[in-house]
């Protein structure tokens, strides 16, 4: 999946070149049309319809002694459906499909019988979360490139360039501002390989992504 | 002389008495158009459920509304301006269109009471293991997204039970938004609901309900010309059903006075005979009216637009009397009188022998029916014969009918000729009626409804785009108390959480969920353990978990304040939007509760209904009934149109019994009886050959195609053999008039209305004919 898109990325790319080669034959005053800006990021970020890679997270909470470290994969299907599948320390599931997130947490039980595995499961709507829905809409919206929605919540910044940008988001909302002082999500053209976030208690989580390669 | 002059005063004196009286009664009586006429007087308890949820139960209470037609963001505006509007008004309980206005009661009655409502709160939960259990998948929980949220609450809730209760409530589908508003899955539409005070069957209550709804949208600021306000649910049903039989009643009624009176008109050639013709059609159906109202408290719509066909059938006695009695002259009457008065009064009885069946009905339209028609029949009747005769002026005369009366008597002499090409047609009816003998009878239940089909599409649409599928699936718990239906309910819970575990059912609700019984509400808070034994179980449960127990402070606190605090009541729930929840799934009756557990069927399949009885009879509780709402109401329907078969035979075989008990003749009976059965076999299989499913109301046509045409046979059967040419000019016309009465109805919208005049109009006219083809060889 992602060759392709690889190839068909550098297709473009091409063809993006020869236009732009005609461009400066043409008119030589419009040289400076082809400038690696936000928008660009976007439209080439809105090109993935699906994704899957390795993630690896390091969570800092200072309620708990020691860091949380976490890893397992991460599938993306555009526009909204987002799982993220932990296998490490603990089996546990992420889904999120529109406006629903299912959270599929397993414990191990130490009964006579032996170790058992149980599964809880959490649903929460997010429109019944708006804190929660801004914070995953940070995720989402950069997945899908989606400007607009990026746009409502968050005043973005963007540095490097395509092979190695990141993108600032900081909350415009004063109650998100409250949890979160900032999201920043790295990558190289069209693939997310960083998001780390910056909460205003100090909390803050990293998390390394990986893009798996179709064999 | 002057002896028939006082007697014919007393009979006027007492006719006006009692119309008086008739009236007096009619001023006082109560008119409804609802849906209950049509169902039982005597219901099992899954069917009193069904109907009380008719009646005032919450979904009878509620209205779904869309808005659409321009583009989502007005929508949503005019969402949120309409349900500002709607919360200021007392008439209405609550508007959700799927702001958060009562997030903050909500969240803040689940938090406080969280102990007592939590399910997983049990003494295990609070030993050393269960604590680190729970810990731990808090801990979990705090990495995940939502971690954001539980982070706050992690040292006074390190348990979840908070997250517990948020993700047994959040179950089920829920509209998607835009702006905070509830929008269809397309977003396309926006909506809300809306629950009103008053109970769906108060339609005068709807009515002002729905106004207000559309003032609210007329008026909301960010309305534009193209956007468009849709209303759906029981009492908007309720409202445009009345609306609908007011409407056409009165219109159908205007139409067919206005066609029989050109009829007769023509006919008679004098205002003052069409006046006097219509006498004893108006008593009759005022005491009709009269009648059902004393005899059943209120009368219905149906039964007033039934009462506008009968004006045609009622008229029939006095064209009989004005028509026939050639001379009029008081002899000329008295020998109308000895001639044909017991021909009229026996086609009347058998009227009233076929109808008086209707009567046992446990339907109650269908008594109404019965009881409107044998009050209207014998008063039309009975004031045609003795109240009418003195009102004729002295030189009363209708236009000379002899001609027509003549040209039809040599029509009459060949009718004979056609026996065998009408034989031949009964055999063909016969043959299509055995040929849809399966699909002949229509029993749905939603056959009978006023509602049409448009309606029933929005509001299955609607519903769709809430998320919100019919309740079909209900377990019923009742009980003497408000507690032991709560208890009942928490072990009805456990049953249903197993099947929901083995995912024979997708989910339930419960009213215990959000009020438990004082018992389960003790019982969890007798789990909890002192500050001092949860203190040390802490520290045991913390180890080896990324947590200080220091930092649960909070929860020791909250847990003391939880085993100490009193229970939950009804009022608790005030403000909350839970209390629409309990106030729908627990329901006080005059002396005994109910509690309502709906069930969810898994996305794609039907619930399996014996795996969900068999759990529930091992569980051995008393006062637990599964209900299939569905099947219910169905069964209730075909009972009932089972019921009026059999009635409607008995009816028939009165009227058999009643012709051998006058004529002590098997085969003039058979005579008479014979164009009758054809009659009603040949409508029967018209009506099948034009794809008409019967109902019940086709059944009562047949059944007044009978009695109608009974006069027709009685007159072409006397036994004296002879027919006057006038005779047959008056059956003519008093065909005519039925027909029109009813051919009226035919072009009703409410399908009961029209099941009767579709039956009854061709009907008579192939009684009349088959009257004239099997008539006994007559003398003209």
């Amino acid at each position: 999946m992602m060759l392709q898109v690889k190839v068909i990325r550098s297709f473009i790319s091409v063809l993006r070149i020869r236009r732009l080669l005609l461009l400066i034959l043409v008119i030589p005053a419009l040289s400076h049309a082809e400038q690696w800006d936000i928008e660009q990021l976007m439209v080439e970020l809105a090109q993935v319809r699906s994704s899957h890679a390795y993630f690896v997270e390091k969570k800092s909470i200072a309620i708990l002694t020691v860091p949380v470290e976490s890893s397992g994969e991460l599938i993306y299907t555009a526009p909204d459906h987002l799982e993220k599948r932990t296998d490490k320390p603990k089996i546990e599931s992420m889904i999120l499909d529109k406006d629903t997130l299912n959270i599929e947490l397993s414990s191990q039980l130490n009964s006579p019988i032996g170790n058992q595995t149980s599964s809880k499961n959490y649903q929460l709507q997010l429109h019944d979360y708006p804190e929660i829905a801004v914070f995953i809409d940070s995720i989402r919206g950069t997945l899908a490139g989606d400007l607009v929605s990026l746009q409502k919540n968050y005043q973005l910044s963007l540095f490097g360039n395509a092979d190695n940008w990141t993108l600032s988001l900081k909350p415009t909302n004063q109650k998100m501002l409250a949890i979160v002082k900032c999201i920043e999500i790295s990558g190289a053209h069209n693939a997310i390989n960083r998001i780390e976030t910056n909460q205003t208690d100090g909390d803050n989580s990293v998390m390394l992504i990986e893009q798996k390669t179709t064999p | 002389m002057q002896h028939i002059f006082e007697k014919g005063r007393a009979a006027i004196v007492l006719w006006l008495i009692f119309i008086i009286s008739c009236g007096i009664i009619i001023s006082r009586s109560q008119f409804t158009t609802d849906l209950s006429a049509f169902l039982p007087r005597d219901p099992t308890l899954a069917q009193q459920l069904l109907l009380e949820q008719i009646h005032d139960g919450l979904a009878s209470r509620l209205i779904l509304v869309g808005i659409e037609g321009s583009d989502p963001i007005t929508h949503a505006a005019l969402s949120k301006q309409i349900a500002q509007t709607l919360r200021e008004n007392s008439a209405f309980v609550s508007v959700n269109n799927g702001e958060p206005v009562t997030a903050e009661r909500d969240q803040a009655y689940l938090f406080n009471n969280r102990y007592l409502l939590s399910p997983t709160v049990t003494p295990e939960r609070f030993e050393v293991e269960g604590l680190h259990a729970a810990i731990s998948d808090s801990i979990d929980l705090l990495a995940s997204p939502a971690g954001l949220m539980v982070k706050s609450l992690l040292p006074r809730d390190p348990t979840g039970e908070m997250m517990q209760l948020l993700t047994q409530l959040n179950s089920g589908n829920r509209p998607q938004t835009v702006d905070n508003t509830w929008v269809s899955d397309d977003k396309s539409r926006a909506l809300l609901l809306i629950q009103t005070k008053a109970s769906g069957d108060n339609t005068d209550a709807q009515q002002v309900a729905m106004s207000a709804i559309q003032h609210a949208f007329d008026h909301a600021t960010s309305r534009t010309p193209e956007s468009k306000l849709l209303m759906t649910g029981p009492g908007v049903f309720s409202v445009t059903a009345r609306d609908t039989i007011k409407s056409q009643v009165s219109r159908l009624a205007i139409i067919s006075i206005v066609l029989i009176a050109s009829l007769l008109l023509l006919v008679y050639r004098s205002f003052s005979a069409l006046l006097l013709g219509f006498l004893p059609v108006i008593s009759g159906a005022v005491a009709g009216i009269a009648a059902v109202s004393l005899g059943f408290g209120s009368v219905h719509g149906i039964t007033l637009g039934f009462g506008t066909a009968l004006i045609g059938e009622a008229v029939d006695y006095s064209i009989y009397l004005f028509v026939q009695s050639e001379k009029n002259n008081v002899e000329e009457q008295q020998n109308w009188t000895k001639r044909f008065w017991p021909t009229i009064r026996l086609g009347v009885l058998t009227s009233i022998f076929g109808f008086s069946s209707l009567l046992l009905s446990g339907f109650p339209g269908l008594a109404q029916l019965g009881l409107y028609s044998i009050a209207g029949l014998v008063v039309a009747a009975t004031v045609t014969r003795f109240v009418l005769p003195h009102l004729l002026p002295n030189k009363f005369r209708v236009q000379d009918l002899s001609a027509i009366g003549l040209t039809l008597a040599s029509l009459v002499k060949h009718a004979t000729k056609l026996r065998w090409p009408a034989v031949l047609l009964l055999i063909i009816a016969s043959v299509i009626l055995v040929q849809h003998r399966t699909e002949i009878w229509n029993d749905n239940i939603s056959s009978l409804s006023p509602v049409s089909q448009a309606e029933v599409d929005l509001d299955t649409s609607l519903r769709a785009d809430m998320g919100a599928p019919d309740v079909r699936y209900i377990v019923v718990v009742s009980g003497a108390s408000q507690q032991s239906v709560l208890e009942t309910s928490e072990q009805v819970a456990v049953q249903l959480q197993t099947l929901v575990d083995k995912g024979v059912l997708a989910g339930f609700e419960s009213p215990s969920r959000y009020l438990p019984s004082a018992a389960m509400q003790r019982a969890r808070q007798s789990s909890l353990p002192d500050p001092i034994t949860l203190k040390t179980k802490l520290a045991q449960a913390s180890q080896g978990l990324p947590v200080n127990d220091e930092l649960f402070k909070p929860f020791i606190v909250d847990v003391n304040t939880a085993r100490e605090q009193a229970l939950l009541e009804d009022d608790s729930l005030d403000q909350t939007s839970m209390a629409m929840a309990v106030d729908a799934l627990l329901i006080k009756q005059k002396d005994h509760w109910t509690a309502l557990l709906p069930l969810t069927a898994p996305e794609g399949i039907d619930i399996d209904t014996i795996q969900v009885n068999s759990v529930l009879v091992a569980a051995h509780l008393s006062g637990v009934l599964f209900v299939d709402m569905k099947v219910e109401s169905d069964n209730l329907y075909s009972g009932y149109l089972n019921e009026a078969i059999v009635l409607s035979v008995s009816g028939l075989i009165a009227i058999i019994g009643l012709l051998l008990w006058v004529f002590r003749s098997p085969m003039h009976v058979f005579r008479i009886i014979t164009p009758l059965a054809a009659a009603v076999i040949t409508t029967t299989a018209g009506l099948a050959v034009f794809g008409q499913q019967l109902i019940i109301l086709h059944l009562v046509g047949l059944l007044l195609v009978v009695a109608v045409g009974s006069n027709y046979a009685l007159f072409f059967n006397r036994t004296d053999n002879l027919i006057l040419p006038r005779t047959l000019a008056s059956m003519l016309f008093a065909n005519l008039t039925t027909v029109v009465g009813f051919g009226v109805l035919a072009f009703a919208n409410v399908a009961v209305l029209q099941a009767m005049g579709v039956t009854v109009a061709p009907g008579v006219i192939l009684a009349l004919i088959y009257s004239a083809i099997f008539a006994r060889n007559t003398h003209v």
